[in-house]
């Protein structure tokens, strides 16, 4: 079986974010990058369908040239090639994204099409259910637990306790949710596979997008009146008598 | 006119549904409301709704985005509204999507500030999970925006006029329904949750090991606490996934939430911001979550909370 994951490159930010100076976006000159954590998934549930019915994983993103680096990442743990939609515009919404995917995979023919529910940065919640619309496509969202039977995707999505369970004919487009499994680490043998892997590039003009980004805001931060209560083990009668205080004993 | 798009629990319209109204009187012009199903004029009259646009086509039950979002495609051309507005849930979220890609619409989710300016709509939205704000221009008619819940407090209107029903039909094929909800399966119910604890014990690197877990597994016994972790010790198979708290795991709301070995990263603490008190306890003075905690203890876990829980089943008489 063909199967297409969607993955988006994005800087991983640790306890303190910094912006640049005008705003746009995230300081990222001493930030790693990361493939955002739902599609991390989607990438591993495409390796393991794929080990288990066969076929082949193909890869894609929108984004700079150094995308390469996150596509090559999901090559390393198993995926077998990339397509990178290389533009260095922060201008794309989730319309113009959807479009340019459609236009880079209509010749070609999946029977699985994975992306994450919602992209750790934009977070529109929208590019899976808008490729499966253009592609019409079933689709399911948010989904935490995928098997493929007799032709059909069976897909759960997690709602309080209980599980809601959709059978879509294939092709189907499924948008995943982290915790649907537990990404593997690349190998040695696959990181070395992976740097000489086919990846195509296709240049994008800039977008013309209905919804412009103008900047980014870090929100309102309460400082937290710290109380220090000691160190180490001479701490503990200050934290019994912090746990009573609050309720806790 | 605004469309607000109206989604339904057992005929009632959600909690989120009527944020949406809300947030629509921020923007100029009468409001509508669409349901798919029938609803009764009441359960929406106090929030300033002109009318009410029933798509009643029993098919749509249970959900079925595919058929929706074409219902929802078909009463915005009919309708031609200015602005849709949705509750941004996930099921409003992935019909407004696939109904904007029907129609080559803009589409501006999970936004907690809206302001009309000319043609266009400046808004903000929710981004990283919480932990940053986009601030974002949505141009085009109809632009098709969803509000988070928590921007916009469901106030009934000042002055609220007449709320009439009308029915509204629309074409749909049996090929509609392909994705429609199968069935759902009933789960196991759970002890405490840790999105409803009221104590929570988490664990992050610090914690070393899944045998380390053992120790906060067991405080967490003798508090009467959940216990929850970060992304590395979910990652690393320490603890499963639904113990996870942050961006892409649970959002807790305790009393108290004892945090150890965890550095404070923005997608961790998004996911516990909404703690009422934070007890930080980390071996390097200098980790961020010092900055979101209330109370804090620098050293080694190993050591404190073995004497922590030493002093604690003393006190119970254990
Ligand atoms: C898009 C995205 C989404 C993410 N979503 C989430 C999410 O949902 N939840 C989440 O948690 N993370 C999430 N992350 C990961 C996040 O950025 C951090 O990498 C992660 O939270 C760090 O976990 P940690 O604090 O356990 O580890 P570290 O950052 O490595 O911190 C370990 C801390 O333990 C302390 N320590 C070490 N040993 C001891 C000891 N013996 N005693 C006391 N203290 C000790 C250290 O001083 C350090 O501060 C996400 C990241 C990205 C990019
Ligand atoms: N630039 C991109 N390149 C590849 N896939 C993307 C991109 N942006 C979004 N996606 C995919 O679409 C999903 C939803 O994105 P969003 O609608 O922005 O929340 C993501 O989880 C990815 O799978």
């Amino acid at each position: 079986m063909e199967v297409l994951v969607c993955i988006k490159r994005v800087p991983d930010t640790g306890g303190k974010v910094t912006l640049t100076a005008d705003r746009r976006a995230i300081d990222a000159r001493n930030l790693e990058f990361a493939i955002s954590p739902h599609e991390e998934c989607a990438v591993e549930e495409a390796i393991r369908l794929t080990e288990a019915h066969g076929g082949q994983v193909t890869v894609l993103s929108l984004g700079p040239a150094e995308t390469a680096e996150q596509l090559r990442e999901a090559i390393a743990k198993g995926a077998h090639q990339g397509i990178l939609l290389e533009s260095n515009s922060d201008d794309w919404d989730s319309q113009t994204t959807s479009q340019a995917i459609l236009s880079a995979i209509r010749d070609k023919k999946f029977d699985l099409l994975l992306f994450g529910n919602e992209a750790a940065d934009a977070g529109q919640y929208q590019v899976g259910p808008r490729v499966a619309t253009l592609l019409k496509a079933p689709c399911a969202t948010g989904i935490k637990a995928l098997r493929i039977q007799d032709g059909k995707a069976i897909a759960k999505r997690q709602e309080g306790n209980d599980w809601a369970v959709f059978e879509l004919p294939l092709p189907a487009v499924i948008t995943v949710k982290e915790g649907i499994n537990k990404p593997r680490h690349p190998s040695l043998r696959g990181i070395m596979a992976a740097k000489r892997a086919p990846i195509a590039r296709i240049p994008l003009e800039k977008p013309a997008p209905s919804m412009a980004h103008k900047a980014l805001k870090l929100p309102q931060e309460s400082q937290g009146q710290l109380t220090m209560l000691g160190e180490g083990k001479a701490a503990v009668p200050a934290l019994v008598d912090a746990l009573k205080a609050l309720g806790v004993l | 006119m605004q469309l607000v798009y109206i989604e339904l629990k057992a005929g009632k319209p959600t909690e989120g549904s009527l944020s949406a109204l809300c947030a629509a009187r921020q923007l100029a012009g009468p409001i509508h409301a669409l349901t798919l199903g029938p609803i009764e004029a009441a359960s929406l009259a106090p929030y300033g709704v002109e009318k009410v646009w029933v798509v009643d086509d029993e098919r749509l039950r249970p959900f079925a985005p595919t058929a929706a979002a074409k219902a929802v495609h078909q009463a915005i051309q009919r309708l031609a509204p200015r602005w849709v507005v949705a509750p941004s849930s996930p099921e409003a979220n992935e019909v407004l999507a696939r109904a904007a890609a029907l129609g080559g619409w803009g589409f501006a989710s999970a936004c907690t500030q809206l302001a009309v300016d000319g043609d266009a709509l400046n808004l903000t939205r929710v981004t990283w999970g919480g932990s940053l704000f986009q601030e974002a221009q949505l141009k085009g008619t109809p632009a098709l925006i969803s509000v988070d819940l928590a921007a916009f407090s469901p106030q009934p209107s000042a002055a609220p006029g007449a709320t009439t029903l009308e029915n509204l039909s629309v074409t749909l094929s049996d090929g509609d329904f392909v994705d429609q909800l199968k069935a759902v399966e009933k789960g196991e119910k759970q002890g405490v949750s840790l999105a409803d604890a009221k104590v929570v014990v988490g664990g992050g690197r610090g914690v070393g090991s899944e045998e380390g877990f053992n120790m906060l597994v067991e405080l967490a016994g003798l508090l009467n606490a959940a216990v929850g972790g970060s992304r590395v010790v979910t990652n690393n198979g320490w603890r499963p996934h639904s113990d996870q708290i942050g961006q892409t795991g649970a959002q807790i709301a305790p009393d108290v939430y004892i945090a150890c070995g965890i550095s404070g990263a923005i997608q961790h603490m998004v996911g516990c911001k909404n703690s009422k008190n934070i007890i930080a306890i980390n071996k390097d003075p200098d980790a961020p979550i010092f900055q979101r905690a209330n109370y804090g203890v620098v050293g080694d876990l190993h050591e404190i909370i073995p004497a922590l829980m030493d002093e604690v089943k003393k006190l119970k008489g254990k």
